[in-house]
Order: structure tokens, then C-alpha cells, then sequence
């Protein structure tokens, strides 16, 4: 009996000494949170399944292999939280300019598309020096196609591109389509009516009122109307191709008179307000429609011949500048070496803004009509005063050799796009008071495109208008006037001559109540 | 921009709206290269373009060892016969600043003249004395290209190097800027003598590490914003345009070592640059 018991005794010993030593093996280090026991199964099975030869010699290796294994980065709960970039927001937007249009038809084919072959011009542009980058412009071109297809339009041109502080504007030119002029001009007056109803100000209720301002705004320039002088054109602007064109708002004289008097960069956003000495009527929206006209009343150049006179339908006005024109169907194309020598090849084919703000002049003396219910202040000026002189601008279709100098600087430079192959060039004019604008034509190809700040050449530097003269308070006279306060001597000798005065009559009243007792 | 990606880089600059047509481009890739052996440069520079009323300035500069101070100035009218700039002194600057207005003529011995009426002597007996400086174009020219170099280069943040010796070389290893580095103003820096440098405090200066940072930033630069940064051709290149110098141009891909920067314009300083932010 005592045999066996011993033997499992000992045994029973053995193993609790194998528990006790497996525990102690068990435990985990402090420091790095593991325990030899684990560690050793794991060297072992790393052991056993790789079978490396002379295991005894690197056992160390392996030992430290699997605890360098430990450090590996286990999997994160927090997921990867993928940031989109710009690019790839625009590539999605730009993805649907590549869309394949689903079967077209062919009957289409036959019209005349009033999309512009914005490749071609993308090609002589760049014979030109002119470019926004070839895949710039292919992508444009998508984008005025979509345009032209979303839009309807009639006709559609790219116009240019202007460059903003932010990002920079795509422009194109559209016709106005009828129907779209009242449509416009219904809102537009609405709109304006609105504005002048939230101007009057509501102050019967109030006890005291505000003393009134007598000042009156000079009779505002009337708006042109839609498809005529400064308004002829529809413009849309897109920031990038591939994103939403924007159709921008009609131009108002009052904005191309402020316009003209301001030099202020684009920001790129069309809401962000132009602040500006003296102040602008209206937005970036607004101070962009007033520029683009500018540069296209100054820039817009086409070969002499071109374009012809319209005929005037009705009485011949000889006050009344031409305002149409049509294609010449006889053009025969200019030669590009005349073209690119002298500027009177060159005419002008839009209207040239007045000082008015205006293509057309208007007699603001005469008393506006129903259209626009002024004040009636203008009522009150009976006396007419000396008609004024109606400015004139220079004719439709004057040539660029006509064009005036400013700031010494002759308004045009003039050159051929190669000199070493000038067969097959192009004649190119820039304009240098509007810096970005360039015509080019070759044959009866040309094409006008702006490309630049969308600003003018200032000369020597820009001079910001002084503020107007403080109006004066009241009208001074005597009343008002200060008087100068009286010196001691003075008052003194005042004050005798009231005493000697007093005296004098209270003698007086003595003798006369004498002459009274007397009586 | 380096001659070498010329082919490339002037498209990606082209947003501005001026680039070279086929013609000048292809003549300038031959011609530079023999500029560049005829006068030992290390590497050439199509610098730009000067827009004259008559003709066009095209500019190339060489650079030697040192890529800040060994610059050679070169004009040409056809892209192919380069004529030598004069190096900008401080009197050639006071002088040009005085007489040269306007726009250039694009003629390189067109004067400007000035004239100027001192007065000598006090009281009665001062006489008048008329004084007339005569600035040529080609002084005008040198001294605008100088300007324009020394207010307007800007490179990334290490692409550039300074070794001890003071000697500023092209930084091999860089790799480019990441793409929110490339959104801020304050990963660029101008490729001129630092002057802003020594003004920072001993704070500010615990960044900065001076092989890299030896230039000025261009967010530090007077006025705010004269600087527009924008992301162009498919938000994928970096473009940032002076508005103190129209027509200069900077261009970076992100992540690429690729930049460069190019001015085409009148060579004129925008002026009135307050009045416009």
C-alpha cells in the first residue's frame, strides 16, 4: 500500500510543482504584458512549422522574431474616413460632359448648329499666342455644347475667359431668344418696383420725424432695352467647365458709369460685393456684365467687309446711329499681310458706349415719359434748361485706325502669327487698352476672345475719385453769426450811459409829477 | 521655366491666357540648347515673354552653379538670336524708375528721356539747370527683368537647398508638396535674397530649418493677398499668379517635382494694387 501511495504522492508532486511552475510561467510580465508560456508555444509551433536546420543556433532569432511579430498593428476600430479632394468632386462633374448623347438624330445634322467650332478656334488661337490650354478648351467646348443643348439657344460664341482672384470665370455670348426679352423685362421691372416700394420709408406712425432729406438723386439713365446697345447679347458664366452655367443679369447705365470709375480685381464668386469707391450698383454679378460689355463695346473687331450696314426700315434718321448690321454674303477675305500691316482693315462691330452708359443717347432734360414714374421732381422744373448737346459716338463698323489714343499708348498692336511661314499666317491685332483682347483673321475666318483680368490699361496709375464736396449745413447770416463778446471797458462805459440814462429819466418823471402837483 | 519641360510646362501655365505658338516653341527648343552650350550654362530657363507695342521681348535666363546668383539675363525678337542683358546696378534701377513710363516700345534702343530742372543756389541768384537723363530700353528691360526676378520667384518649399558655403542648388530628394501643403501661401517661397528673415523671432525660428528655409514665405508678403492661388487643368496642378506683376505665373504639380513659373505680360507693376483687393 505504502509503495503506490508514495509513488503517487510523488507523482501528485511533481505535477502540482508542473501546475505551480506553469502558472509561474503563466504570469505576464509588467512590462510588455506577455508570458513566457505563450511565448515558448508560440517559438515552438514557429518551430515545428518551419523546421529551420540548426534550430538550437537560432533559437534567439526565432524568439525574437515572434515578439517583434506581436508589435504588428492589429486592426483599427476606426475606419478610414477617405477624403475627397476638389479633384475628384470636379472629375465628377466633368465626368457628364463625356457622356455619349444616346442616338442623335440625323435630321439634325442638315441644321446649322449654333455650336461654335471651338476647336478650330482653340487652334488658331494658339497660332495667335492666345490659349487657355488645349484640354482646357476641349473641355469648354463640351461645356458650351451642353450649354447650347440644356439653353436652346440660337446662337452661342465663346466670349473669353476672365480671371479672378479665387477662380475665374468661362464666358459665353448668347442671342436672346424672343419671347425670353419680355419675359425678362416684366421681371426686371418688377423686381425694380419691389426695390423702390422697400425704399419708401414707413415713419407715419412715428411721433417725431426724422428731418427729411431734401437731397434728389439726379434722374437715373434708363436701362437699354433687351437685345439693343449695351444689352444686345445674353452672357452665361461658368467658374469650370462642368459646372452649372450661371446666366448673368441685364447691365444698367448707373453700373458701366461706376464701373468705368473703379478698378477692382474678381474674386471669383458671383455673389461677393464689389467694395468700391464711389459705391457699385450691385454685385460681382453686376460689375462682371458691365465690364464684359465694356471690353466687347471696345475690342470686338472684325475684318472691313464683313459685315455690311443693315438697311434701315422706315425713315432715315441721320441722329440715330446705326445699330444693325449684317453678314456681307460678297466677303471675300482680306489679305492677311494687308490685315495684319494697317488698322483701317479693322472695324469695329459693336456700339461704342456714350459717357451715358448708354449705346444709345437719351435726353434725361426731357420730361420722362409713363415708362419711368420719376419723383416728379421733373415736373417742377418748368424751366427747361439749354437742351443738352446728345452725344454721338462713333459710327457702327469705324475702323481701328480711328480708334483714340490714350495715355500715349496707340490703342492697338498689330503683327502676323509667323514670319517664317507667312503664306499661311494669320494676321493678329491686340488690343492694348484692354490687355487680354485679341482678334485674329485669316481668310474669312476671324474671331475675337478675351482672356485676362478683365481690366483696363490705367497708364501712369489709377486715381480714385475724390468724394464730393460736404454740402453746407444752413444757409449763414446774421442770425446765426457769432458775435464777438464785449470788453470789460465796454460794458462799462455801457453801463454809465444806461445809469446817465436812467437818471436822466427819472428826472424827468420827478419834474413832471412837480408839473402835476403843480397843475 | 527649365528649357527641358518646356514642351509640358507652358501648357499647364496656359490658364492665364498667353503661351507661345507652335513656332516659337519649336525654335526655342533648338536655340536654347545652343545657348546653353555657347555660354557653359548649367541649365537654361525660358524666363518669358515682354510685350512690347512694336514687338515682343522673348527672355531666356542661364543659371550657373549657384542657382540664386549666377543668372544670365538673354532677349531675343525671333526666339533664335539671343542678345546679352546687361546686369541691373542700383544706378541703372534709379534711373530706369525715374525716366521709363508707359509701355514698352519693343525696340531695345528706344530712349526715354526726362527732363529734369534743378535748382543751384539760393534766393535771387538761383539758376535753373535742366538735367536730362536718357534711359535706353534695353536698360529698361534689364532692370525690369531684375525686378520682376528679384519681388515675384517663387518655388516650393525645399525644392531648393543652401549648403553651408552659401552655395543654393536644386534639392534632388524633393519629392514635391502634398496636396494640402500646395493650398497654403506659406509652402512657397521667393527664389531672392531674404529680407523678412532676420525680423522673425527666436520662436518662430524653431521650425524652420535652415538648408530649406533660408527664403522669405510668400504669405508674408505685403500687401495681403497679392498672391492668387488657385488649382487649374482639372484641379490637378497648382497655379498661383502675381498681382503685383501681372503675367507671372507659378505652376506646381503636387506630389511631383515638377514647377516652374513663366511672366508673360507689359512688364509692368501693377500700381495700384491697393486700391484693387
Amino acid at each position: 500500500m505504502d509503495a503506490p501511495e508514495e509513488h503517487q504522492d510523488s507523482s501528485q508532486q511533481s505535477v502540482q510543482a508542473a501546475a505551480s511552475f506553469k502558472a509561474f510561467m503563466l504570469k505576464n510580465s509588467i512590462k510588455s504584458n506577455l508570458n513566457l508560456y505563450d511565448h515558448l508555444t508560440q517559438v515552438l509551433m514557429k518551430v515545428m512549422d518551419e523546421r529551420p536546420q540548426n534550430v538550437v543556433d537560432v533559437i534567439e532569432d526565432i524568439s525574437c522574431d515572434v515578439k517583434r511579430g506581436l508589435f504588428e498593428d492589429k486592426w483599427s476600430t476606426l475606419r478610414d474616413l477617405p477624403q475627397t479632394t476638389a479633384a475628384e468632386l470636379l472629375a465628377e462633374h466633368q465626368r457628364l460632359l463625356f457622356a455619349r448623347p444616346e442616338e442623335a438624330d440625323h435630321e439634325e445634322e442638315l441644321v446649322e448648329t449654333p455650336l461654335p467650332n471651338v476647336s478650330e478656334i482653340g487652334f488658331y488661337m494658339e497660332q495667335a499666342g492666345v490659349s487657355v490650354g488645349r484640354e482646357e478648351m476641349q473641355r469648354v467646348f463640351l461645356a458650351l455644347k451642353q450649354l447650347v443643348e440644356s439653353q436652346g439657344l440660337q446662337r452661342c460664341r465663346l466670349w473669353g475667359k476672365i480671371l479672378g482672384k479665387e477662380s475665374s470665370y468661362i464666358i459665353a455670348e448668347a442671342d436672346y431668344r424672343e419671347g425670353e426679352e419680355e419675359e425678362e423685362q416684366i421681371n426686371g421691372e418688377a423686381a425694380e418696383e419691389e426695390e423702390r416700394e422697400a425704399e419708401a420709408p414707413e415713419n407715419e406712425n412715428e411721433m417725431d420725424p426724422l428731418p427729411q432729406s431734401t437731397y434728389k438723386p439726379p434722374p437715373s439713365v434708363p436701362k437699354e432695352a433687351i437685345g439693343t446697345g449695351t444689352n444686345k447679347f445674353l452672357y452665361y458664366v461658368c467658374k469650370e467647365p462642368g459646372l452649372p452655367w450661371v446666366k448673368l443679369p441685364t447691365v444698367s447705365p448707373a453700373q458701366i458709369t461706376v464701373a468705368r470709375q473703379i478698378r477692382k480685381f474678381f474674386t471669383g464668386r458671383l455673389d461677393a460685393p464689389v467694395v468700391s469707391y464711389p459705391p457699385f450698383p450691385g454685385n460681382e454679378a453686376n460689375y462682371l456684365r458691365a465690364q464684359i460689355a465694356r471690353i466687347s463695346a471696345g475690342t470686338q473687331v472684325s475684318p472691313q467687309g464683313f459685315y455690311q450696314a443693315g438697311e434701315e426700315e422706315g425713315d432715315e434718321d441721320e441722329e440715330a446711329p446705326r445699330d444693325s448690321y449684317e453678314v456681307n454674303p460678297d466677303f471675300e477675305g482680306l489679305p492677311v499681310s494687308e490685315m495684319a500691316e494697317s488698322l483701317s482693315t479693322w472695324v469695329h462691330h459693336v456700339q461704342h458706349i456714350l459717357q451715358q452708359g448708354r449705346c444709345t443717347w437719351v435726353n434725361l432734360a426731357v420730361k420722362p415719359g409713363e415708362e419711368s414714374n420719376e419723383e416728379g421732381e421733373a415736373e417742377e422744373k418748368e424751366e427747361e434748361p439749354d437742351e443738352p448737346e446728345p452725344e454721338v459716338g462713333p459710327p457702327l463698323l469705324t475702323p481701328l485706325s480711328q480708334d483714340a489714343e490714350m495715355f500715349n499708348t496707340p490703342p492697338w498692336s498689330s503683327k502676323m502669327s509667323s514670319t517664317l511661314t507667312s503664306q499661311h499666317a494669320l494676321a493678329v491685332v491686340r488690343s492694348n487698352l484692354w490687355p487680354g483682347a485679341y482678334a485674329y483673321a485669316c481668310g474669312k475666318k476671324f474671331e475675337n476672345i478675351y482672356v485676362g483680368w478683365g481690366l483696363k490699361y490705367s497708364g501712369e496709375g489709377y486715381n480714385p475719385p475724390v468724394p464730393p464736396l460736404p454740402q453746407k449745413e444752413y444757409p449763414s447770416g446774421p442770425e446765426i453769426t457769432e458775435a464777438l463778446d464785449p470788453t470789460l471797458e465796454e460794458e462799462q462805459t455801457l453801463q454809465e450811459a444806461l445809469e446817465e440814462q436812467q437818471a436822466a429819466q427819472e428826472e424827468m418823471a420827478e419834474t413832471d409829477e412837480e408839473e402835476e402837483d403843480d397843475d | 521655366m527649365d528649357s527641358n519641360s518646356l514642351y509640358y510646362s507652358l501648357e499647364l501655365v496656359a490658364g492665364t491666357g498667353c503661351t507661345l505658338n507652335i513656332e516659337q516653341k519649336s525654335a526655342l527648343q533648338t536655340s536654347l540648347v545652343i545657348l546653353k552650350k555657347n555660354y557653359k550654362f548649367h541649365r537654361v530657363l525660358f524666363w518669358g515673354k515682354i510685350l512690347g507695342l512694336k514687338g515682343d521681348y522673348y527672355i531666356a535666363q542661364g543659371r550657373g552653379e549657384n542657382e540664386m546668383k549666377d543668372t544670365t539675363n538673354l532677349y531675343s525678337f525671333n526666339c533664335m538670336d539671343w542678345f546679352l542683358l546687361p546686369p541691373a546696378t542700383h544706378t541703372m534701377i534709379e534711373e530706369v524708375s525715374k525716366t521709363a513710363r508707359g509701355r514698352f516700345m519693343g525696340d531695345p534702343s528706344y530712349v526715354y528721356e526726362l527732363l529734369e530742372i534743378q535748382r543751384q543756389g539760393e534766393g535771387d541768384d538761383a539758376v535753373e539747370e535742366e538735367v536730362v537723363t536718357k534711359v535706353n530700353e534695353e536698360k529698361r528691360l534689364a532692370v525690369t527683368v531684375h525686378q520682376i526676378d528679384e519681388e515675384v520667384s517663387v518655388v516650393p518649399r525645399s525644392a531648393f537647398i543652401k549648403s553651408p558655403h552659401g552655395l543654393v542648388q536644386m534639392n534632388r530628394s524633393f519629392g514635391g508638396l502634398s496636396h494640402s501643403e500646395a493650398g497654403k501661401l506659406d509652402s512657397f517661397l521667393h527664389l531672392s535674397e531674404s529680407k523678412n528673415l532676420k525680423k522673425k523671432s527666436i520662436l518662430e525660428m524653431a521650425d524652420l530649418n535652415p538648408a530649406i528655409d533660408f527664403l522669405d514665405v510668400l504669405s508674408d508678403d505685403i500687401p495681403k493677398g497679392s498672391w492668387s492661388l488657385q488649382f487649374e487643368c482639372a484641379s490637378k496642378v497648382c497655379v498661383i499668379r502675381s498681382l503685383l506683376w501681372p503675367g507671372r505665373t507659378f505652376y506646381h504639380v503636387p506630389m511631383t517635382p515638377q514647377h516652374g513659373y513663366i511672366y508673360i505680360g507689359d512688364g509692368t507693376k501693377n500700381l495700384d494694387l491697393p486700391f484693387m483687393l
